[in-house]
Order: structure tokens, then sequence, then C-alpha cells
């Protein structure tokens, strides 16, 4: 890491001066915390406000039953699935803002930022009144079904039974669309400064010497913003991972993800020891994540 | 047709085809439908909300006077505003501290510095619920300072916020100018008053406004810290979400989403369109 000129014990008033108050912040209001936590996670209830430490391991052995593990895997398929979502409609869309004319882009850039500020709950809150049987997702189906049967009619063949509207909300459609809904700018901005960052002129040389534009994408553009790219794949795959609010809200009972059980074992299953447990477990497979993208990187940085 | 098309279009001009500009407007589209449609049924006068009645601002006037929801709004501002406070005061201090020592265990300090950023806010909140449980945290204190626990939860994931934009700043700091305060005879907190802290500036105002933001916004991590008494507006909305959804909340709703935008001009009067957007 760059930075860091003077030694700390030729600075040793300086040093304490500016250094006590976070490194004192972190360790009590983030280490202490999570600390508790992990050790909780070998605890068993010892009554009903009780728990002891008693250094076993049931916890995680109850976790990995396929119970747990199913919704684990699933959890990390959806947000597998959002993340692709979020990359196929927000790489043109990142590709579009860095071509952009110069007055255009930063206005571009603040459309896409501007529901990135705007409050999780109030676009989720936004997104299930649309797609409510009553919203105007539905309506939009109505009328396409309406059309299709006219054209039916038109043409002679018996019209399509009336609409029905459809449930939208409350299944694992929902849950995925939502995600996708308040990630997709998670997505776009890293894509942006990656691509941003890309020398012009060789996508202009690869077009020059004959390559199509997608010939151009795949050996030139995708090559170099790679870990821009993976950037963006791990900004919206590990909070994806851990969602809350949107599998809370516009999933139904079988569209539970991770965190929901989590939160089930602090509020109403009252199993503190095995929500801790978990919650372990969903940090360490954030880490092997993290460990898996620098282990591609430096393996780029080499291969270079 | 050839009216229109001034200039042939380069090869890179991406952004002039017209897929691309589909592509573009579709996803606008989708990202801002929702809120707009949520916007303008706020003034609907109807209590289902998909079919226009007619222009109203009773719902407005219901949500202002309903009580408990000014409340969690007011607890909310707060809370933003002395976790934004805090968070800038810690997280610059962290940024000067990354920035210009050396020192043992460096890199294992920057690390646990931007885990509040990776873990996950559920890990974090279920953290905090059994760290004040565990060390009984009084929760009967008067207003405001019942709000302490959320707020304390809120600066510990705002701050490595605060001082990941500002050490990027300060990377750009020319040393000498420190050099030569000091030699001109300044003091060590002199030259920092006058030399450093100005040079912060912009990444201190940036970090204010994303701690301010990830405040405001922040559920989960605050459902596991609020008591009964201490609702913000995201837990109060949840649950007029989750067990009656009524007009009150889009309107509400919009007004939040106002404050959002107003937030947003107040930074591009300050900063300009250009430095938002790079500072993301």
């Amino acid at each position: 890491m760059a930075g860091g000129t003077q030694d700390w014990r030729l600075y040793k008033r300086p040093f304490a001066a500016i250094a006590g108050a976070p490194l004192f912040w972190l360790l009590l209001f983030f280490l202490v915390p999570m600390a508790i936590v992990w050790l909780y996670s070998f605890g068993e209830n010892a009554g009903p406000a009780d728990i002891a430490i008693s250094g076993t391991l049931d916890n995680y052995k109850r976790a990995i039953e396929w119970l747990y593990l199913s919704i684990f895997l699933k959890s990390l398929a959806v947000a597998a699935l959002v993340t692709l979502i979020c990359l196929i409609i927000g790489f043109p869309v990142a590709m579009a803002i860095t071509f952009a004319a110069p007055k255009w882009r930063p206005w571009l850039l603040l459309g896409i930022m501007l529901p990135f500020w705007t409050n999780l709950l109030i676009r989720t809150y936004a997104l299930m009144t649309l797609m409510g049987t009553n919203g105007y997702a539905n309506k939009g189906l109505n009328a396409l079904w309406d059309g299709a049967s006219w054209l039916r009619t038109f043409v002679g063949m018996q019209p399509l039974e009336a609409w029905t509207p459809v449930q939208l909300l409350y299944n694992n459609f929902a849950v995925v669309l939502g995600l996708v809904y308040v990630h997709l700018p998670f997505m776009v901005l890293p894509l942006y400064s990656a691509l941003d960052r890309l020398d012009k002129s060789l996508i202009e040389a690869s077009l020059d010497l004959g390559a199509g534009h997608l010939r151009t994408l795949m050996k030139i553009v995708v090559p170099l913003a790679g870990p821009g790219i993976l950037a963006g794949v791990m900004i919206t795959l590990i909070p994806a991972l851990g969602a809350y609010l949107t599998p809370d809200l516009m999933g139904g009972t079988e569209s539970q993800m991770i965190a929901n059980v989590i939160e089930r074992q602090f509020k109403r299953a009252n199993d503190w020891p095995f929500g801790a447990a978990l919650s372990f477990l969903l940090i360490y497979a954030m880490f092997i994540l993290i460990a898996l993208q620098s282990m591609r990187r430096d393996k780029g940085r080499e291969a270079h | 047709m050839s009216l229109f098309k001034r200039t042939p279009v380069a090869p890179l001009e991406y952004t002039r085809k017209t897929w691309m500009r589909g592509w573009v407007g579709a996803t606008m589209f989708f990202l801002y439908a929702p809120l707009l449609i949520l916007m303008i049924f706020s003034f609907n006068d109807s209590k289902r909300n998909v079919v226009w009645k007619g222009f109203t601002l009773k719902y407005y006037e219901k949500a202002m006077n309903n009580d408990s929801l000014v409340e969690a709004m007011v607890n909310s501002l707060t809370i933003a505003g002395l976790a934004t406070v805090f968070s800038l005061v810690l997280g610059a201090l962290a940024a000067v501290m990354l920035w210009r020592f050396r020192f043992p265990f460096k890199g294992a300090v920057e690390g646990t510095m931007s885990l509040p950023i990776i873990v996950p806010e559920i890990c974090l909140g279920v953290a905090f619920l059994i760290f004040f449980a565990k060390i009984e945290w009084p929760t009967d204190l008067p207003w405001p300072l019942n709000l302490s626990a959320i707020t304390i939860a809120h600066i510990t994931f705002c701050f490595p916020f605060v001082a990941m934009v500002v050490r990027s700043r300060l990377e750009s700091f020319n040393k000498e100018e420190e050099e030569a305060a000091k030699d001109l005879g300044a003091s060590e907190w002199q030259t920092f008053r006058d030399i450093l802290l100005p040079h912060m500036k912009p990444g201190l105002i940036a970090g204010a406004l994303l701690s301010f933001t990830l405040s405001l916004d922040d559920f989960v991590i605050t459902f596991f810290t609020s008591g009964p008494d201490t609702i913000t507006f995201p837990v109060k909305v949840y649950s007029m979400v989750r067990f009656s959804v009524t007009p009150e909340v889009n309107a509400a709703s919009t007004i939040l989403i106002i404050l959002t935008i107003v937030l947003t001009a107040v930074a591009l009067k300050l900063q300009g369109v250009k430095a938002i957007a790079e500072s993301h």
C-alpha cells in the first residue's frame, strides 16, 4: 500500500492523537461485537435469556443440514443470477455512458446514481405497488393480452379467454426482479469507471484493422476491463447474497434467503447461537468470494 | 431522415446508435418508472392505488399528522446528522493515520477498517443486537440519548466509507506544501488546520453526503438495534408496508425522495456534477 512515510515511533504523540479514536472505535464497536457473535456461535441456550458458551459445534452441524444448506445454496444461486442479469443490462449502459458526449456523461451518471441514493425501502415499495395484482405491470400485461386476443379475432380465430391477473409478487421471480432493480446501479458504476480508464485508441485500432464491434468487445474491451468487471460482479454479488429486505417483502414463503433465516433465529425462533453460527457461515462465504477475486486479480497481473 | 442526421456516426460513438439509446432509455425507465408512479399516486384521491381519481394533498396532511411517522422522520434525521458528524471526524482521522504513518500491522488495520463495509448488513445488525443486549445498554434514556445505540451502529458502518473517500483525496496531496508550512514556523496543529484540512475538504464533503445518505437509508442494522420507542423512518415505513399499504406511505416516501433530490442538488452546487460522478 502506498503512503505512510512517517514512522510512528518518531511521532508518537501525533500518532496517538490521530490513530487513537478510530482504532478505539473499531475495536469497541466492531471487533468486540463480532467476537461476541463468534463466541455465541459455539454456545447453546441454557435458559430463556441465558446462553452458555460451551464450545459445542452443534450449531454448525445443524447449519449444514440439508434444510439450511439448501437455502444457502439457493441464496447463492439467486445472487449469481441477479449479478448475471445486472451485468447483461448494465454493460451496454456503462458502454453508452463511457462513449457519450462529454456534456451528457455526468448527467447520465447522475441518472444512475440518483436511484442508488434513494432509500432502499422506498424503492422496494415502489416496485411492489407496481407489481401488485392491481398494479401497472398487470395492467400492461392485460393490455397486451387483449391486443393478442383482438388480433386472433381479427385473423378469424377464437378470442383468448378473459384475462386473469397474474401473481407477480411473493415468488422467486419477484425476488430476482427486486434484487436486480436495487443492485443495478452497483454494477453500472464500477463498470463505468473501468471502461472509462480504457485506452480508446486500442478499440479504434481494432476496428480499423477490420474486427467487428462484437469481436472488438470480446477480444479488447472485456479482457482490458476485466478487473473492473470483476469488481462490479463482487459489488453486486456480495450484497445480493446477504439481502434481507427484498426477499422479506417481495418473496413468498419458498423464496426466503439466508438473511431471512438468520433474522428468524433472532426474532421469532429465538435461537441466538444458531443464528450466530449462520451469520458467521455467511461471513466466511464472503471471505471465500473475496479471496477468489483477489486470486484472479493477481493471476491477471502475472499474465501481463 | 437526412434532416435529423447531422453528422455520420463515428465508430466509437456507441451512444449515438439507436439500439444503445433504446437500451439506456429502457434501463432508465426501469429505474425511474416505479418511483415516478409512486410519487404521482401520492397525490391521488383514492385509497386504492391504481386508478387516478383526482388531485389531493390529504395524504400529505395525514402523514404530517401521523405523530409516529413524524417522530420516526425526526429520529432518522437526528441519527443521520449525528452519525455524519462523528463519522467525518473518525473517518478523517483514520484516513490521515493510514496515509501518514508507518506502523506495525498496518495491513491488518487497513483490512479491518474495510470490514464494516464488506460484512453483510444482517451480520452487523445481529452483532449489534447481541452486543447491546450483552452490555445491557440502557434503553429507557430520554430523547435523543435513546437513539445512541442506533447512532453508534451507524457510525461504525459510515466512518470506513469516509476514511476511504478522504484517503483517496489525500493521495493527491503535495507533501512539500506541508514541509513549507513547517519551515515557515507553523506548528503541527496549524499545518493540519491551514494546509491539510483545506485539501481534504472535497473528500470530507463527499464523505459527509455519503454518510448522511447511508445512515438515512439503513434499514437492516437499525431494525436490529431499535427498540419499541426508537423507530426510524425506514423501520416505520417497513411496518406500514408490512401490515397495511396506505397512500400515506406514498406521501411520506415522496417527501424523502424529494429530500434525496435536494441533497443531490446541494452536492451538485458544492462540487459540480463531474466531481460527484467521479467520487463514486
